[in-house]
Formats: structure tokens, sequence, C-alpha cells
């Protein structure tokens, strides 16, 4: 998030929500949203085909069909143009490529739009207005815009919007993406992605590589590795011999689950650091139990780049261990013998002791977070990167004055159609994603008793006259089939989703996890796969 | 603008709308209160936090008087004493006698006044309700009416902070009680079980189920931390008892989310002693006794070891691969669940010790 959760909830005389299902997924925050609306009176916008509860707070809903993001962003701002509605002043000082923008806008005049989205052209330029009359506004966003062939290019346009409306480096404004889990964050900051090391700092820079060349003491590669949705399939392709996991559930969590497994037993060597016996772990040649957020002490960094400490509370239970103590004799044993050779650097040792240290390192190496440190988070300091210095008091709010690159640029992006849209075969588009009692892969949730009370089996959202269609009575038992798998489910027969749709989670296990039908069509850039759309047949059962 | 009043004979600067009660306790005056909270709308209801304003007709609810130059107030005033008395005496005649085996035993705003203001269970009583003790089979939230002061703090944290309006009064007098919805069970009344209301809640009457009977509330440990779920990173304390976490709480000096967490941070936390925990290191077979992958099934059983053979032989395996196929053949999934610190940790493994860039995680899923 370019801002912070208190200031956006705060000033914001607008909230465009947009593929963000913000209070089942962000509760806290949705509530927060909520109260806005409800008791300062800021006006909220939420485009998004299902009927999600937040709708309900909504001054205008915008039901567009999935998939049609770009146009529905691209007509927006066609309409905000065509009003001189822009922010003029913001546009000259501060961006570039205005005119590029404004010649593609050309293209997606609001009949166009409303026949290509199904939003009513009076909708739309209700929705115009009300942006531009309501500054400053914030966008946000989740899965819902990223999780397409064209992630890259939806979150690109809703920075569009908001350097045309000015929004950008003010309280209340940004583009504010809500990240979904605790510390995913802080694993895309601390180098948990295959371009980048520690804060960004790319792997193709020789600069940078130098720089933690030196200070691991290795020769390190410089070509940019494999992305999760690379490594899986490079598995039966023989590119990938062995896997080291932690924590994480592929089986559960990826796109296409059959083809998952198959990667799996496949893959010569399995290493999987877990809390629990996951649907992974029966591919595992080795499991090692590590401990969870309760059994260690250390940060994550959450949605709005705050860092935070987690204290450890309990003992891990039987032998198992914190993480970061697994990887360390790992490595340390890896590194006594064998071809490749490290040499003596400031920071080439695994001798840690506590996690404190190992912040330290963080901080000597990566510039975002040069001034953090547990002893600054137990001193109760708020700290959002970036830190520059131990003295420097962290960054709620990013680009005030200035985009960090100079000039915001606008990218003008084209609409393009999802990669597997309903047919005669596969008539229905499914859309996936989580709801409010489970969370993910659902293997902590599934093994909590009052979640599991409350929502104990996968249900599926099917439109009232799909239900009707389909004969849907009695027990509501569905098969749900796509061109990689079948599930069967119970459906849950509500107007949330608009007919056509039908909307699963992937929180439960075997025939009733969304993944075996989803599509691992990726984004070209960023290698996202297009969880919310791919086609399903639907019958009774 | 500010205004200038006395409060017990000293005088006391406030800014123009405060009340009565926040110009006390900016001064250190101590005024008691039930059905106020600091992050709630004031009503005035249960008028613990009467004082004596001079001139005034009677006495005034301190958190609701708003102060005006000149303002004399008498905050231990004989009158405002025996009120506030009074008033225990009343709650008191119609709550059970049953603090010895109450969860809040010891966490208790009634029983705290009670205390400071010598107020005995009465002997005989008045009318009492007779409620079942626990009506709703909500998961998450034990209701006792019986217990409830109808403070109506809970009315107010749904309304007011998670918006979801649950929780209302039915009836008046002494039949008002609190009901969620129109009287029916609170998930049907569409309530989002984050027991925010629990939080709010002065007495036993809306108590975590999970927790009943799992230790004292003012018997535990508590360790703040940070919610292990969603991105929004809400801080919370966990309850520790016996080396267990048998409840997590909210804090008001939680940077993002204050007192408010959802339904996975307060009670979605029994998955950490939950029996499928892993507690061994575990290898196939195969690897302890030489020999293939996928040969029969005796090979590839699971079996138990110590750390030191699990973490050596996993070495040697990622060591033989990295140098027989190169590094790019091996890849590594770090975890968007795993602390910073941790990742840190994998991505210098991947880059340094392996030698690939082969590092990714669930960002994307």
């Amino acid at each position: 998030m370019t801002n912070s959760m208190d200031d956006i909830a705060r000033d914001a005389a607008a909230f465009f929500i947009i593929g963000s299902n913000t209070t089942e997924q962000h509760p806290v925050f949705g509530a927060m949203l909520r109260r806005a609306v409800s008791q300062r009176g800021a006006k909220l916008v939420v485009a998004d085909p299902r009927t999600i509860d937040i709708a309900e707070f909504a001054t205008l809903h915008l039901r567009h069909k999935p998939g049609t993001d770009i146009l529905l962003i691209n007509g927006l701002m066609r309409i905000i143009l065509d009003k001189g509605w822009e922010d003029k002043a913001f546009i000259a000082e501060r961006t570039e490529g205005f005119e590029e923008l404004g010649t593609l806008l050309k293209q997606y005049p609001p009949d166009k739009v409303a026949a290509g989205t199904g939003v009513p052209a009076e909708l739309l330029y209700e929705t115009a207005e009300l942006l531009a009359t309501s500054r400053p506004a914030a966008v946000m966003w989740a899965m819902g815009i990223t999780q397409h062939i064209v992630g890259v290019r939806n979150v690109m346009d809703l920075a569009n919007l908001q350097m045309l409306l000015g929004n950008m480096g003010v309280a209340g404004g940004g583009v504010n993406p809500l990240r979904g889990q605790n510390n995913v964050q802080g694993a895309c900051d601390l180098g948990g992605l295959p371009d980048v090391y520690p804060g960004y700092q790319k792997v193709t820079n020789e600069e940078a590589r130098k720089k933690f060349e030196s200070a691991w003491g290795a020769a390190l590669p410089g070509n940019i590795g494999s992305t999760v949705t690379e490594m899986m399939p490079g598995c039966l392709e023989g590119k990938t011999k062995a896997l080291y996991i932690l924590g994480e559930d592929p089986v559960m969590s990826d796109p296409d689950s059959n083809h998952i497994a198959a990667c799996l037993k496949a893959c010569e060597f399995v290493l999987l650091q877990e809390i629990f016996p996951s649907e992974t772990a029966s591919y595992a040649d080795v499991l090692l139990p590590g401990a969870c957020f309760a059994e260690k002490t250390g940060t994550t960094t959450n949605t709005e780049r705050r860092i935070q400490m987690v204290r450890k509370a309990v003992e891990p239970p039987g032998e198992a261990r914190e993480d970061w103590r697994i990887t360390a004799g790992l490595a340390g044993r890896i590194l006594a013998g064998g071809k490749r050779s490290v040499a003596a650097g400031k920071h080439s040792n695994w001798d840690y002791t506590d996690t404190a240290g190992i912040m330290a390192e963080i901080a000597d190496l990566t510039p975002s977070y040069a001034g953090v440190s547990h002893e600054r988070l137990e001193r109760g300091e708020r700290l959002q990167w970036p830190v520059k210095d131990a003295t420097h008091p962290g960054t709620p709010i990013l680009h005030v004055g200035r985009f960090t690159r100079g000039k915001g640029k606008f990218v003008p992006v084209e609409h393009v159609p999802p990669a597997e849209l309903p047919d005669d075969e596969y008539p229905f588009l499914l859309s996936t994603g989580r709801v409010l009692y489970h969370w993910h892969g659902g293997e902590m949730t599934r093994r909590a008793r009052g979640l599991l009370e409350v929502y104990n089996q996968s249900l599926v959202e099917v439109n009232p006259d799909d239900a009707v269609k389909l004969g849907l009575n009695g027990n509501k038992r569905v098969r749900i089939t796509s061109r990689r798998g079948r599930i069967e489910a119970t459906a849950w027969v509500t107007d949330r989703v608009p007919p056509g749709m039908v909307f699963a989670n992937f929180h439960f296990p075997g025939d009733q996890n969304a993944n075996v039908l989803t599509i691992a069509a990726l984004d070209p850039v960023s290698k996202i796969p297009e969880y919310k759309i791919c086609a399903v047949k639907v019958e009774a059962v | 603008m500010e205004v200038t009043l006395t409060i017990n004979d000293r005088k006391v600067v406030a800014p123009e709308g405060s009340t009565i009660l926040e110009a006390a306790r900016a001064a250190g005056i101590r005024i008691p209160t039930l059905c106020h909270h600091p992050d709630l709308s004031n009503v005035g209801a249960c008028r613990l936090c009467v004082v004596t304003v001079e001139k005034a007709r009677s006495l005034q609810t301190a958190c609701t008087t708003p102060v005006f130059e000149g303002m004399v107030v008498h905050t231990e005033s004989e009158d405002a004493r025996a009120t506030r008395r009074f008033v225990l005496e009343m709650l008191l005649s119609d709550h059970p006698n049953d603090c010895m085996k109450c969860e809040v035993n010891g966490n208790c705003e009634l029983q705290d006044l009670a205390y400071e203001y010598d107020v005995p269970f009465p002997e005989t009583g008045g009318k009492r309700h007779e409620y079942d003790s626990d009506p709703d089979a909500n998961p998450f939230v034990a209701v006792d009416r019986n217990k409830c002061v109808l403070c109506g703090r809970c009315i107010r944290a749904c309304a007011e902070i998670q918006v979801r309006n649950v929780w209302s009064f039915a009836s008046r007098g002494f039949q008002s009680k609190l009901v969620a919805g129109a009287d029916q069970p609170m998930l049907s009344a569409r309530c989002e079980s984050c027991g925010l209301c629990i939080a709010y809640c002065p007495v036993g009457a809306l108590y975590d189920r999970l927790s009943l009977k799992k230790a004292r509330a003012n018997k535990v440990r508590k360790v703040r931390t940070t919610c292990p779920y969603c991105g929004v990173g809400c801080n919370m304390d966990l309850n520790v008892s016996d080396g267990r976490i048998v409840r997590v709480t909210s804090t008001p000096e939680a940077p993002v989310n204050g007192m408010a967490l959802c339904v996975k941070g307060r009670f979605g936390y029994d998955f950490v002693h939950h029996a499928d925990r892993l507690k061994k290191p575990q290898v196939r077979r195969y690897l302890i006794e030489g020999g293939e992958k996928g040969r029969g099934e005796a090979w590839d059983e699971m079996v138990e070891v110590g750390w030191d053979a699990a973490l050596d032989i996993s070495a040697r395996r990622l060591r033989e691969i990295r140098d027989a196929h190169g590094p790019d053949s091996i890849g590594v999934l770090t975890s968007a669940k795993c602390l910073n610190e941790e990742n840190y940790l994998m991505n210098k493994f991947a880059r340094q010790v392996i030698g690939t860039n082969n590092i990714d995680h669930c960002a994307r899923l």
C-alpha cells in the first residue's frame, strides 16, 4: 500500500474497492471502511461481479463482468477526461506520458465500455463524477485485480486512474493492494522472489550483486530465477530436481492441483518444513517440524509496510524447532562440503543465536529496512518502511511530493480478454477465493474448532436462476468440471453471484478444492495464475 | 477554546465541549463508570458517574455533561457516593452471586466497583431474572444474561466499531434484555463472530466459549504479538496458562486495529495445540538405508529420526543434486507465513548456499 489504513479510513473522501472482498478477507480494515462510510459519510464505490458484503455499504456498486477491469477503468478515465475532471496541475507537475494515455482512451467510449462490462453507461458517468468530486479517493484492491493474465496491467491502470485524479502522495489517497497473508509483504521485501535481493535490489544489477557477493562471500548468479509457477512444471521437464519448501502447501494453493501433485511426485527430492502434515506432505521425502507464530520471536510486515513484533508465547510441540534454526542448521551442513565454496564475508556465517541478530544483518544489507531493529520495535516505535536509518521515523505514506522514480508515468494499457472464457461445453464462469471463516489452504483454520463448526465444508455460490435451470433442490450437491478436473460440493444458492457465474473456495482438500479446476494461465510479467476466471460445467449430483 | 472549571476544589482547564468525565480524567481525578468506554459514544445509562455540580438541580452524569466556564464539580460528595452505592446495590440485587466460579473473577468492573464502594451481595433481594444461562449455541460467544448489567457497551461496540448492529435491547424497564437481532441466535442475526462484544463487556455476561474453564482471566500470562492470518497485521495478546494458549484478547495499544479483531484472529488459535502438529523429523526409509526413491512402499515409508540425521540427510541430498545437476536444478519456496528473519535466511540459503535465484513464495496464490 502506498498509504496506511488509518489515513485512508480517516481522510479519504471516497473509497474505490475493486477486486477485494474487504470485510471477509481483511475484516478489521473492512470494518474501518464501514465506519468511515456510516459515521462520516465517506463515499464508497465497489466494483465487483459479486454482491460481496461491503457492497451493502456502497454508494455505487458496479457489477462488471469478470475480466473486464481494464475496460471499466479506461472507460471511467475516458469520461473523466471528456468532462475535464482530471487534476491538471498534478498531471503537469508530477507525471509523464499523459498524451499517450489520452490517445488510447479514445478507444474506450462509454457505450462500448457499457456493452463490454455490462455496467450501464449512466452508472459509469455517476461513478466518474463521484470520483471526480470526492477527493482524495483511495483505491483498494486484492487478488480480484491481480489474479488475471492481465494482473500487472490491471494494477497499472488503477495507478493511471489515481494519477489522473491527483490522488497520489496524499493522506486518504493512493494505490493500495491489500496483502492476503500475514507476511507476504515481508517475504517479498526480504528476497523471497526470483529477481530481487532483499529491498528489491535487482539480481541483474551488477552493483547489487557485487554487494551481496561480498557480504555473503560467494559468487552469485546473475540470471533471474524461476517463479513457483515455473519451478513446479520444471519437475516434469527434469529441470527441477529438488525442492526445499518452507510453510507452503502448493497442492492446495497452486492452480490445477492434479498437475501440481504429478510435479511433486516427479521431483527427485522434496524437503518440506511444515507445522502440519499438509496435502503437500505426502509428496515429501523429508518432513521437518517447524514452529508456528506463537512459538517464535521475530517480525512480520503488514500490508501497509508496518514492521511489527511476533513474540514467543509457548514452546513448540515435541521436537519441533523455530524455522530459522532449521534453515541455519541445514545451511551450515551443506556448506561443510561439496563443490561450492564460500569465503569469509561480513555476513557469510550462519551462526545466528536469535532473530534480532538476523534483523541486524537485514538492516545492514537492505536500504528500506536500514533503521529497523528489534530494539526499536520493543521500545514501542511504530515503523513503516522505508526506514532509512536508526533515527528515521519510517514512511507512512509513499510518493509524497515526488514519486520514487521521479515523475509518475502513465502507462496506457489495453483490454485483453481472459485466457479461458465459457463456451458451449463449459458454459459457466468459475471464480475462486476465500471465505471469512477460513484462510488459504485451510491447514490452520480446518484445525480450529470454532471456525470449523461454523463453516465445515466447501460451499459453491450458485445464482438462484441457474439453480432452477440446473434443477438444484434437496441436498443441493453440485459437480463442477473444468478441462483439468472435477470437484463435488454443496451449492449455496445466492444472488451474491450473477447468473452464469459460480464461486468456489480452496479451503478444503481433495474433491472439494477449487484448485482442481483452476487454470495455470499466467500473467506474462508477474507469472500470477488466472484464478479468477476459468470455464466450467455445473451439474446437479 | 478552553474553559476553566473547579473539580474537588482544584482548578482544571479542559477543551470546550469536553465532558466532566474527560476533564476529570485528564486531570487525574477518578470518577467511577460502567457503561462508559472511551472508544464508544456516551449514553449515561448506568448512573455510576453521577457528580454534584453546584447550582444544578440534581446530580449530573459526568460522562454526558459538558463542562462550562466557572463550573464547580464535586465528584466525592456524600450525595454522589450514596447514589453510586445505591446503583450498585440495585445491580447486585439482580446479579448471580457466583463470583467463586465466574470466568472473569478478578477482572470484573462490577466486582471492582462493589469493592470500592463496599457493597455486599444483598441478603434478601427483590425481583430477580432467571434467564437460561447459555441460550445461544454460538461457537465463539457464550451469553449469560443473568450477569448482564445492561450497560450497552456490546451494543455500541458492534454498532460503532464493527458497524454490524447485531445487538440491541428488547423490551422496557425490568423486562429490558440484551438480544441479538430480533431475539434470535447471533449467527442468524448476521454476526461476523469478531468477538468485539466480549472485549467490551465489563462483566462476565459475554465470554469466549473456547476459553471457558481454561483459566481465569486474571491468572494468565499475556504475550503481545501480531496475528498470523491476513495482511492487516492486527496486534493482540495471547493469554497463556500452563504452556498453552487459552484465549486471545485485544489491546487498546494495537496500532492498526485497536480493540478490533476478526473471528480468525480472536478465535482461530487452537490449531497451535492441535494433535496433528508435526513433532519429530521424518525421512523416507530409502534415504536411511540407501537405494532409490520409488522402489516400493517399504522403502518409501516415512520414519521418525533425530534432528542430526534429518539435517545430515537433507544436506547430503541437496548438495549431491546441486553438484550433479547445477544450482538451478533446486527450487526454494519460502513462506508468506513465516517471519521476516526466516524469509531473509531462505533468500540467503538459495543464493549463497545453493547458488540459485530460484526462490519464490505464494505471493501470487
